[in-house]
């Protein structure tokens, strides 16, 4: 992020981007509000209830199990946690972490 | 080579065949209507492999234009006086992506009133697009700067618009030299592009939302294009030429060598004016005409070559500009030469609206005027032509 | 076909992480779950609007696909001249995949601005998806009213006041706009049903012509309702019947989705901030206003099934 911004003769022709999901590398995690979710793997099913219903692709998934949340994107909107049909999902207060 | 008769409207759609482009997505305006007209019949006989996109407004036919042009393929449209208004927003996105177009333009009025005949008030208005502009004097330039306006706008990824006077170009028949089928091929050659938002192995994001940070870069970048296409065009002019016979040059210079007194024009008003100064040259007058070819980019260092010896210049405007001031391409004069050391004096004249005639008369009225000027008469800067008082 | 999450988690998401849409955004739960269907060789075109400027601020992209922003009103003119390119240069055969091509737009920008250009390009038969992010108001400018906000509905230019309760007009019935264009293809879907709304996407991808979706994506800022809501407020719409979940294909309307328990229209008002002035005095007739509005409409939705219409 520290990059120096290129000059106009460097920039690409047309104002393309052309590196495709260059926004991962724009952290969206520091936008929660004192919240975060976490799973109880105890309960989880694996449904991927929460995977699915996520806006901000923070949920992992490897090898189809719900692996927990990637903190760096989650906004910690809580919709994962209003989705899961078990309850396994509870959003609770980051600083007691 | 071939001899016919065409109109502008038939000599841009016979170039548009011989093009052959990827994509033409267009809709009908008068006088341009014809363009699109024989242009769907070329495709409904199989003379040509375009996809042709008959839209439902010319901002369409202009976003759907510039779209495909994003997808790599080679597009054209025609248009005049409101379809080119209501493009404009669209335009401005064309030239920003940088993508090369080509619109076969009618020159008409914009409403209101609504009036369906000639005079460049819808060029003049999207001068500011980021498109090149070139304005033709009859049929063949119009036939010959589309054509060239293909390779122009691909080698210098800027958008262009050719335009041709409405009904006294659009409709009227004139003797053309129609190049071969295979020489206009052989001369724009395959299109290329650097990128092409079809190519999913390789997906480009075109059109991003740019902030405080970046937009002025992108701008300025943008303007250095339209400040080095002069160089390209030139490129392709002098190509052309060497290939055909035709060349062209960003202005057109007549009788200027030893011209005191001299006229500024685009369009086909340029016709008239030779003929004027052929007259008056027979009396020992020493005038002279340049026409301007492109109107973007700004050609400060022709202009100004021609106008060296020029000591007395009036510049005729077939658009108003409603500045308050001067018409579009009298400031742009008046501006070009006001760094050199001559300082000539530079009257503008709002001339042809709404398809009004202009005749021998009058344009012999301005020299006149520049005469009076001369002999120490004081004269109003800028002034109408042919307007009832 | 039929939506398998275990299989789709293999895959990337090609509306990734690092947009900057709210947290609990509706529209972008549209997006990923729509991207996910159409999977690699898809290209996306947009109309300028909250998901336009969340997911492209230069030099991020948060799109893994070609994506083309235009102008506001243009997101299926410009997908036009991209399917008009993509046939004329694989009749070249300069390209050889097929590719899918869905244009997207917000209610603003299909509903209103754009829909010119949307009804054009559904005449004319390009073979393009179209889906419509449905969040009922023109929230990227802050929440004014558009031809999609309901009836009642406080925004920001239809402001509830001492004399006006909000919204006076009813929304547009675009769905049913797009299947008056005789299309193969119209479908309305919801984020709440994401099984429904990606089969739909899936079954628009297997038929040529053009189709149209409009997702129902609820927007925590503009509705003024808790932010992980958002899901459940998508669900109660579609559990009240004011969003039926339903398709019209080749002209012949299908209910996805009946409701097993009905809940009452005023239960899914009382939690949006948008409705609130609904509640007080006077206006409580609006609910009951938009209650029988609700009915009428899922009763000719209904007798329009049973007819094989």
């Amino acid at each position: 992020m520290a990059k120096k911004k290129e000059g106009w003769k460097e920039l690409p022709i047309g104002a393309i981007i052309v590196e495709p999901g260059s926004s991962r590398k724009f952290k969206t995690g520091d936008w929660r509000e004192g919240k975060k979710p976490v799973v109880d793997k105890d309960k989880c099913t694996n449904c991927l209830f929460c995977w699915i219903s996520c806006p901000d692709s923070a949920i992992i998934v490897k090898d189809g199990e719900m692996k927990g949340f990637n903190l760096d994107y989650c906004k910690g909107c809580g919709i994962c946690f209003t989705q899961c049909p078990v309850n396994a999902i509870e959003m609770v207060d980051e600083e007691k972490e | 080579m071939k001899v016919a008769a065409k109109t502008a409207n038939e000599a841009m759609a016979e170039a548009m065949r011989q093009i052959n482009p990827d994509v033409v997505a267009a809709y009908p305006i008068t006088p341009s209507t014809e363009i699109v007209q024989i242009f769907s019949q070329f495709v409904a006989d199989g003379l040509v492999d375009t996809e042709f996109v008959p839209v439902e407004s010319e901002h369409s036919a202009a976003s759907a234009c510039t779209a495909a042009a994003a997808a790599g393929a080679r597009v054209m449209t025609a248009t005049a006086s409101q379809g080119l208004a209501l493009m404009n927003e669209v335009l401005f996105v064309t030239a920003g992506l940088r993508l090369p177009m080509v619109i076969c333009e009618i020159a008409r009025t914009l409403s209101a009133p609504i009036n369906i005949h000639c005079d460049h008030s819808d060029t003049m208005d999207q001068r500011d697009t980021g498109w090149m502009q070139f304005y033709a004097e009859d049929s063949q330039e119009a036939y010959d700067l589309v054509i060239q306006a293909v390779k122009i706008t691909e080698e210098a990824f800027l958008p262009a618009m050719v335009s041709a006077d409405a009904f006294i170009l659009s409709h009227s028949l004139q003797r053309i030299e129609m190049l071969d089928d295979k020489d206009v091929q052989n001369f724009i050659g395959e299109h290329k592009t650097p990128f092409s938002i079809l190519d999913t192995d390789k997906p480009i994001t075109v059109g991003p939302l740019d902030l405080q940070d970046y937009y002025f870069e992108h701008k300025r970048s943008e303007a250095q294009a339209m400040r080095d296409a002069g160089k390209v065009i030139e490129k392709v002019f002098s190509d052309f030429g060497k290939k055909f016979g035709r060349k062209y040059n960003l202005i057109e210079e007549y009788k200027m060598k030893d011209a005191k007194r001299a006229i500024v024009l685009m369009g086909s008003t340029a016709g008239t004016a030779k003929e004027v100064v052929d007259t008056l040259r027979a009396d020992g007058e020493k005038v002279g005409l340049v026409k301007v070819f492109a109107f973007r980019p700004w050609p400060t260092e022709e202009v100004n070559q021609a106008l060296k010896n020029a000591e007395y210049i009036g510049v005729m405007d077939r658009a108003e500009g409603m500045s308050g001031f001067g018409a579009p391409l009298f400031t742009e004069i008046r501006s070009s030469l006001y760094d050199e050391n001559k300082n000539p004096d530079i009257y503008g004249y709002v001339y042809g609206l709404g398809g009004r005639d202009t005749t021998p008369g009058d344009i012999k009225k301005v020299f006149d005027d520049l005469k009076k000027v001369e002999n120490g008469k004081k004269l109003d800067r800028n002034n109408y032509l042919g307007v009832r008082e | 076909m039929g939506i398998n999450l275990k299989e789709l988690s293999k895959q990337e998401d090609f509306f990734t992480s690092g947009h900057r849409a709210c947290a609990g955004c509706g529209p972008a739960i549209a997006l990923r779950q729509a991207l996910l269907v159409a999977g690699k060789d898809t290209v996306v075109s947009f109309s300028t609007g909250c998901m336009e400027v969340v997911s492209t601020i230069f030099p991020y992209t948060a799109w893994k696909v070609p994506y083309i922003h235009s102008l506001f009103e243009n997101s299926a003119a410009t997908m036009s001249g991209v399917e008009a390119a993509y046939n004329a240069l694989k009749r070249k055969g300069k390209i050889k995949k097929d590719i899918n091509l869905i244009a997207f737009g917000g209610d603003g920008g299909t509903y209103d601005i754009g829909l010119q250009a949307l009804s054009g390009a559904m005449e004319r038969g390009h073979n393009m998806l179209y889906i419509c992010y449905d969040n009922q108001a023109y929230m990227n400018t802050g929440i004014q009213r558009s031809g999609a906000t309901p009836y009642g509905a406080s925004t920001t230019t239809s402001p509830s006041g001492k004399v006006i309760p909000g919204k006076t007009r009813r929304r547009k019935d675009l769905t049913e706009i797009m299947a008056a264009h005789n299309i193969p293809y119209a479908a309305q879907a919801s984020i709440s049903d994401w099984r429904d709304y990606m089969t739909k996407v899936e079954k628009a991808r297997s038929i040529k012509g053009p189709k149209f979706i409009v997702v129902f994506a609820p927007c925590q800022l503009g509705w003024y309702y808790k932010k992980e809501d958002t899901i459940k407020i998508a669900d109660m719409a579609v559990k009240s019947r004011f969003w039926p979940l339903y398709e019209v294909e080749n002209g012949v309307h299908k209910i996805t989705k009946d409701p097993k328990k009905v809940i009452p229209v005023e239960d899914w008002l009382k939690l949006q901030g948008r409705f609130r002035h609904l509640f007080k005095g006077e206006n409580k007739k609006i609910i009951e206003e938009i209650q029988r509005e609700v009915d009428m409409r899922w009763e000719r939705l209904k007798k329009l099934e049973e007819a094989g219409l």
